[in-house]
């Protein structure tokens, strides 16, 4: 009935190593998988999966706080969020786009230039990668404010080579100002998930063979056609990565919209966060969630099937 | 004719092509440690209002006595109490799990697997009010409790990744050739097996001890008005005005992070060496 076969590192994965006879892992059958799995697991399921098939649940329910709410299979509920809140997630998603894709812009240079430049500066690179975590995320999202705070250097900076004009005249900031405007999330939201995109990348940039590139030099690839052909192709799993990382955490973000932003850039996180402490309206925040989960859930698998990337996880 | 002008100006161009790459990374290194020095700068501030945003004067007033804000230490202290528990729980839960996945075969392994990496791939703000839904209708009180079972809950995933890839990485010849000198099953657990997976479980384990030290969404969600943590009191105080002593204990972690951890890669490479 239950077959744990004890399997060795062969069919695991990387390097295989000898091949571990089955008989000798089969002695310890009392310490089966199922026992090693189900503290873990009671745990996740308890606490992950059951709350999320009662959200399912609570995101059709009708009522009040005063009267309780009832399952009514009102699905107009979703509905109703999104229409309501439709910019909130056109908003999240954009900024989460964007900040991925500035992410990468910034991250892969660093991760490559710690990969294939740093020598024996490589190990102090990867600290001062994951250094800053270690100061409270809202600490140094707070800088932020001292930072782009107005009439600062870096405002004054902006100003002065006209790039706020040009922000400004996309919207994207005031004419002198850059605290509380879209490009202050932004910014925000690039700098609080950028290291979620230079470790993956790192790790699969890593592990490209520098005989490669001197192939490559050697068949007379300029060292821009050794990117294109060779290193970037090899590293598309850690991009994929890279930007799954960043942009699902970013897209339910709302601690970046709160302290950088102003009222009008909340993002989804903000309105649920609202819904849920604020408002108390359990259903509606249920449903947002749902929304979010599965929007992302869609945009997700659509590029994992464009980035065409089995391998990971 | 060439001007004097294009000889400098074209070894610029070149030594720009050459190093571009250091340029760029180096401005990104910088973009992700300014915060990190504005936070220390400032800490050294005396603000005039309430708000420390803008630069007074300098004053060591916060160092010395960083626990004048009452609130922010008792805050800090919980945070610290959960941080140690979580890590405790998750590790040991996560590390068997990962024994299992990178060990064994079995039915629904797929499965499970799948189970353990969802948390990773999810908003926060979903796990965090979905989790909190299901407590305020089992009518449970928020608080301690509610925040050290949500934190266990998110670092498992991690500490299980972290391990899983240390044990499948390990030679199983090492456990053999101590089964062949007549070590018992448990004897070689203790003696072989674990003390070559702890690398994989120590990283776990500081993974989910920063990641539930610092935790805010998941914390707001489930905490209840009493349970106040330090990224909750942060955040509350991002309204009201932040206390210079935040920076403080912001510099100060900062600091002890870079410690401990080039502490272990020297240690590391002394052990590679010696060896």
């Amino acid at each position: 009935m239950t077959t744990v076969a004890p399997v060795g590192p062969s069919s695991a994965g990387t390097p295989p190593a000898a091949p571990v006879e089955p008989s000798r892992r089969g002695r310890r059958g009392a310490f089966s998988a199922y026992w090693l799995l189900l503290p873990a697991g009671l745990w996740l399921a308890v606490f992950f999966v059951a709350p999320l098939i009662y959200q399912a649940s609570t995101s059709v329910q009708t009522g009040s706080l005063e009267e309780g709410y009832e399952v009514t299979w009102h699905f107009a509920n979703y509905w109703n969020a999104l229409e309501t809140y439709g910019p909130h997630f056109l908003r999240s998603f954009s900024y989460a786009a964007i900040a991925t894709a500035l992410c990468l812009a910034i991250g892969y240079p660093l991760a490559y230039m710690i990969a294939f430049r740093a020598g024996r500066w490589r190990g102090l690179l990867l600290v001062m990668v994951i250094a800053p975590f270690f100061t409270s995320f809202l600490i140094r999202t707070l800088a932020w404010k001292t930072i782009l705070s107005d009439g600062g250097p870096v405002v004054s900076a902006l100003g002065a080579l006209h790039i706020l004009d040009v922000t400004s005249w996309l919207g994207l900031t005031g004419t002198n100002r850059v605290l509380a405007t879209p490009l202050a999330v932004v910014c925000g939201l690039t700098y609080n998930f950028l290291p979620f995109m230079i470790l993956p990348l790192y790790s699969s940039l890593e592990r490209i063979e520098p005989s490669l590139h001197e192939a490559a030099r050697d068949l007379y690839a300029t060292p821009a056609t050794t990117f294109r052909k060779v290193t970037f192709p090899l590293s598309l799993p850690g991009v994929v990565a890279g930007t799954l990382l960043t942009f699902i955490p970013a897209s339910g973000d709302y601690i970046n919209a709160q302290l950088l932003g102003s009222p009008r850039e909340q993002m989804v996180g903000n309105a649920i966060q609202k819904q849920f402490l604020n408002v108390l309206d359990y259903p509606t925040a249920a449903a947002m969630s749902f929304i979010l989960m599965a929007l992302i859930l869609i945009m997700v698998s659509l590029y994992m099937r464009k980035a065409g990337t089995e391998e990971l996880v | 004719m060439p001007t004097p002008l294009i000889a400098p100006l074209t070894a610029t161009v070149r030594w720009l092509r050459r190093n571009f790459v250091i340029i760029i990374g180096s401005l990104a290194l910088a973009y992700l440690l300014l915060p990190n020095l504005v936070v220390m700068l400032f800490s050294f501030n005396k603000p005039a209002g309430r708000f420390n945003y803008a630069w007074q004067e300098f004053s060591t007033e916060a160092w010395t006595n960083p626990c004048a804000v009452a609130d922010m230490c008792g805050s800090l202290g919980l945070s610290l109490r959960i941080a140690v528990l979580a890590t405790l729980v998750a590790t040991a839960f996560g590390t068997l799990a990962a024994f299992a996945l990178a060990r064994y075969r079995f039915r629904g392994k797929s499965a499970t697997q799948g189970l353990v990496f969802l948390p990773m791939a999810m908003p926060e703000v979903v796990m965090a009010a979905s989790l909190g839904t299901l407590f305020l209708n089992m009518r449970v009180d928020f608080g301690f409790v509610t925040i050290l079972i949500a934190h266990i809950m998110f670092c498992l995933s991690f500490v299980v990744v972290a391990v899983k890839a240390r044990v499948m990485s390990m030679d199983p010849r090492l456990e053999e050739a101590a089964r062949d000198l007549y070590a018992g099953p448990l004897q070689t657990f203790w003696r072989v097996t674990l003390p070559l997976a702890a690398p994989g479980i120590a990283a776990g384990a500081m993974l989910s001890f920063a990641l539930s030290f610092d935790d805010f969404i998941i914390t707001q969600f489930n905490a209840g008005p009493a349970t106040v943590t330090f990224p909750m009191f942060v955040w509350g105080a991002a309204q009201r005005g932040v206390p210079v002593q935040v920076n403080v204990i912001g510099t100060a972690m900062f600091l002890i992070a870079i410690v401990i951890v080039l502490a272990g890669q020297i240690a590391g490479s002394r052990r590679q060496r010696s060896r």
